[in-house]
């Protein structure tokens, strides 16, 4: 799903001012594209969807459908000053391209951050790359060839699977509990991988504070599953955005740290504890993989952004970061808190919702017989939006579940979010009995059919 | 001329008609005309009077713009639209009150039943479920009785899965229907000003047939356009398409879905104002019949026109109407 839920209306933004556009195509020019279009545009996400998530942009809908930090908290103030220092100092060397591994400052404010989290990298094997999302892409493009497993968990991160999809991996998804990826599951995976004589190239965990789940993996599945990269010589890709928000519990180390940088690449980013605007995340990786990811890099874009590198520094310099990230984990806990709080007073027993510690995320499961796909046209009739769980599958599970942001909203919509979500679900949850009670269920032979039972069917545009 | 074009809106065809109007926008360009987008909201009246458009071009799909509500606001305010009236919109828009007049009519449509939520609340319609399954048949159709897209449209194999059908059609909207399920080809018929324009065929790959979502996609349902059918079928078709378009009072242009089975052509639903999008049947038909899209565009605006007994207050002195083509 996207992260950027919240774009302003940018057919909206162009009224007015007279526009340019190359004339329209005909139907038969539309043909000829079909023919052009690679394979891999055919698993984008479907338009059920996209048509759906357009409207959970209009500004009277409460979202909590996005995946976004509040930057509002941000200080303005300082944010002028340094960005007026940069201009004054350095406007020559920030307005030009850099090198396309980031620059060495950049990477001692990466190190300050990963120290934080008990890691003690290299400069040398960190590359600094357009936020995380790019770091996810050009780790697929240099290790997956179409047609080649991936592992990773069940929900995933929804972000993560367009990008596998575009490099046509064979993606296999990893069940996940309280305690994240199921690692008995994990092993039966790559034994039946193994027995077809294959062996996935990597596999991609969100350990702490997972996107969409919430859940984190306890210390006894990341060292159980260190172990297992090890022995069966596969790269497990770590993607790390929210752990240093964590609300309560102990911090758990990173894989990276108990691997020591062998089987496990790393992914960190600034989105979430300075700004996903500045678009810079980084991967620490072995360097005979770095030099592949650069290569992948020069071919993408040359370099991350040399003026939000600049800022970055800039903000290091005044050594008040983590300041900015106590803050920001005392808005969030409280949030997270409070949405919990409503979950339990406006949703009805039959729902079942994680814990998270920390991160951006609640995950609910409904009754299965609620489709949130379906639910989510529901609650946007009362101006509300969730993300539907089918988005973190590639099978069509997920069906009952929803994702929940509690970030990005202030208390009242949050509070009154969760309220309209839980009135909308407990319709449902009522009306599915009403129907049930006196339409007995009873299974003919007939009913013992194939595993698609209700689809939904074509219309045109 | 200065035309709006209305667009967006809150609707879940949203997307759709952001694509639609687009198009519409550069082929009123491209003739000339002053074309100003609006996207539909609390300030649609005020961005009207700002605009003062000689006639407005309906560009939305789905309940608000599909179903006579921003059409009344149009004859409240005077000015000509393209498509269809209130009365038509909103018939169209009802899939189980066009269903009605179909009947009425002697068109041929599929059995149904409907029901709102409030006769499952409280009339104990979940009684009558069992009637209803033996008398439709396995599969069925459940959809929503007034979307105008496909969202919400389920497929029940077997009555264990009518009730989750069920609920997923009534996210939608508060009344739905069953529809019998008749297996067959997939028309579409476009009609501009009472006219059939060439029939459209949908051709799904068979791995994709119970996968709207797939089918959604560019290049993954095939569409051939004259349909394969046989003269006489094809005017049997038409006909019936067009009787349709009539007997639901659509006016300017509008499209008929039907599905070809055993016992001929059945009428699924009509759509008010079809999508004008790249994608879109409307566009396809009419290029069949030797009709580019800035010419459609033309022939709809040509047959927007003052509704009787309403009098412009967008301008103090009405512009002269377009003369028809």
């Amino acid at each position: 799903m996207s992260e950027s839920g919240r774009q302003p209306d940018r057919a909206a933004g162009r009224q007015g001012a007279p526009r340019r556009r190359r004339p329209h195509s005909t139907s038969r020019d539309l043909e000829r594209y079909a023919d052009l279009f690679a394979k891999r545009t055919q698993v984008m996400r479907s338009s059920a969807m996209r048509d759906l998530m357009a409207i959970t942009a209009r500004p009277e809908v409460i979202s909590l459908a996005g995946g976004l930090p509040d930057t509002s908290t941000f200080p303005a103030d300082s944010f002028a000053a340094q960005m007026t220092r940069i201009a004054q100092e350095s406007s020559a060397e920030a307005l030009q391209y850099g090198p396309t591994e980031g620059f060495e400052e950049t990477k001692a404010c990466i190190v300050e951050v990963m120290e934080a989290e008990g890691m003690a990298p290299d400069p040398e094997d960190l590359i600094v790359t357009t936020g995380g999302q790019q770091a996810i892409d050009l780790i697929t493009k240099t290790l997956v060839d179409p047609g080649d497993p991936v592992i990773c968990e069940a929900p995933t991160y929804p972000g993560a699977l367009p990008t596998f999809c575009s490099y046509e991996a064979d993606i296999h998804q990893v069940g996940t509990d309280e305690d994240g990826m199921r690692i008995d599951e994990l092993e039966e995976q790559l034994g039946a991988l193994a027995r077809a004589g294959r062996r996935p190239k990597f596999i991609y965990s969100v350990p702490s504070f997972q996107n969409p789940a919430g859940v984190t993996l306890s210390e006894e599945r990341r060292r159980r599953l260190v172990e297992l990269a090890r022995e069966h010589e596969v790269v497990v890709v770590e993607d790390n955005p929210y752990g240093l928000l964590r609300y309560d519990g102990d911090p758990q180390p990173t894989l990276y740290s108990l691997d020591g940088g062998d089987y496990v690449l790393y992914l960190g980013t600034f989105s979430k504890i300075l700004s996903p605007g500045i678009r810079i995340g980084w991967v620490a990786a072995p360097p005979p993989v770095l030099e592949k990811i650069g290569l992948g890099k020069q071919a993408a874009d040359l370099c991350t952004s040399t003026l939000t590198q600049y800022f970055v520094r800039e903000y290091f310099g005044e050594g008040r970061w983590r300041e900015y990230v106590d803050d920001l984990v005392g808005i969030y806990r409280e949030r997270r808190d409070l949405m919990l709080h409503a979950l339990e007073r406006h949703f009805p027993e039959q729902a079942q919702w994680t814990r998270p510690e920390g991160g951006l995320f609640v995950w609910a499961t409904l009754p299965d017989y609620i489709d949130t796909t379906d639910l989510l046209a529901k609650a946007l009739r009362e101006e509300v939006a969730f993300v539907p769980g089918r988005a973190a599958y590639v099978d069509g599970r997920g069906a009952a579940s929803m994702r929940l942001n509690f970030s990005a909203s202030p208390e009242e919509e949050l509070r009154e979010g969760v309220r309209r979500i839980g009135s909308v679900v407990s319709e449902q949850v009522a009306l599915y009995e009403t129907i049930t009670r006196e339409h007995v269920q009873a299974p003919s032979e007939d009913d013992r059919g194939g595993g698609a039972d209700v689809v939904p069917m074509p219309k045109r545009e | 001329m200065k035309i709006a074009v209305l667009k967006g809106g809150s609707s879940l065809e949203r997307g759709v008609s952001l694509r639609s109007a687009a198009r519409v926008e550069d082929a009123l360009a491209e003739l000339g005309h002053q074309a100003a987008g609006i996207d539909v909201g609390q300030d649609l009246v005020s961005r009207l009077r700002a605009e003062q458009p000689d006639v407005v071009f309906v560009a939305l799909h789905g309940p608000g713009g599909e179903d006579g509500t921003v059409q009344e606001l149009l004859e409240i305010l005077g000015v000509p639209y393209t498509g269809p009236g209130v009365a038509a919109c909103a018939l169209c828009m009802d899939k189980v009150a066009a269903k009605h007049e179909m009947r009425a009519a002697g068109l041929p449509t599929p059995d149904w039943a409907a029901f709102n939520a409030t006769a499952f609340r409280e009339l104990g319609a979940a009684d009558t479920l069992e009637e209803i399954e033996s008398r439709l048949g396995f599969p069925l159709v459940v959809k929503p009785a007034s979307q105008g897209s496909s969202l919400g449209v389920e497929f029940a194999s077997t009555r264990d899965r009518v009730p989750e059908a069920l609920v997923a059609a009534f996210s939608y909207d508060d009344r739905v229907l069953l529809e019998r399920y008749v297996r067959g080809r997939e028309l579409a018929v476009s009609v501009l000003d009472g006219e059939p324009l060439p029939v459209v065929e949908a051709i799904p790959r068979e791995e994709d047939f119970f996968n709207f979502e797939a089918r959604y996609e560019i290049g993954r349902t095939e569409y051939t356009c004259p349909a394969d059918l046989p003269a006489d079928g094809t005017k049997r078709v038409q006909e019936i398409a067009t009787r349709t378009y009539e007997t639901l009072g659509c006016s300017g242009f509008a499209r008929v879905d039907l599905i070809l089975g055993d016992d001929g052509p059945e009428v699924l639903e009509v759509n008010a104002i079809p999508g004008l999008t790249d994608t879109s049947l409307f566009p396809m038909a009419a290029e069949a019949a030797g009709i580019e899209f800035a010419q459609l565009v033309e022939r709809i605006l040509f047959s927007a026109r003052e509704r009787p007994g309403s009098e412009s207050t967008l301008r103090r002195q009405a512009g002269p109407l377009p003369a028809g083509p």
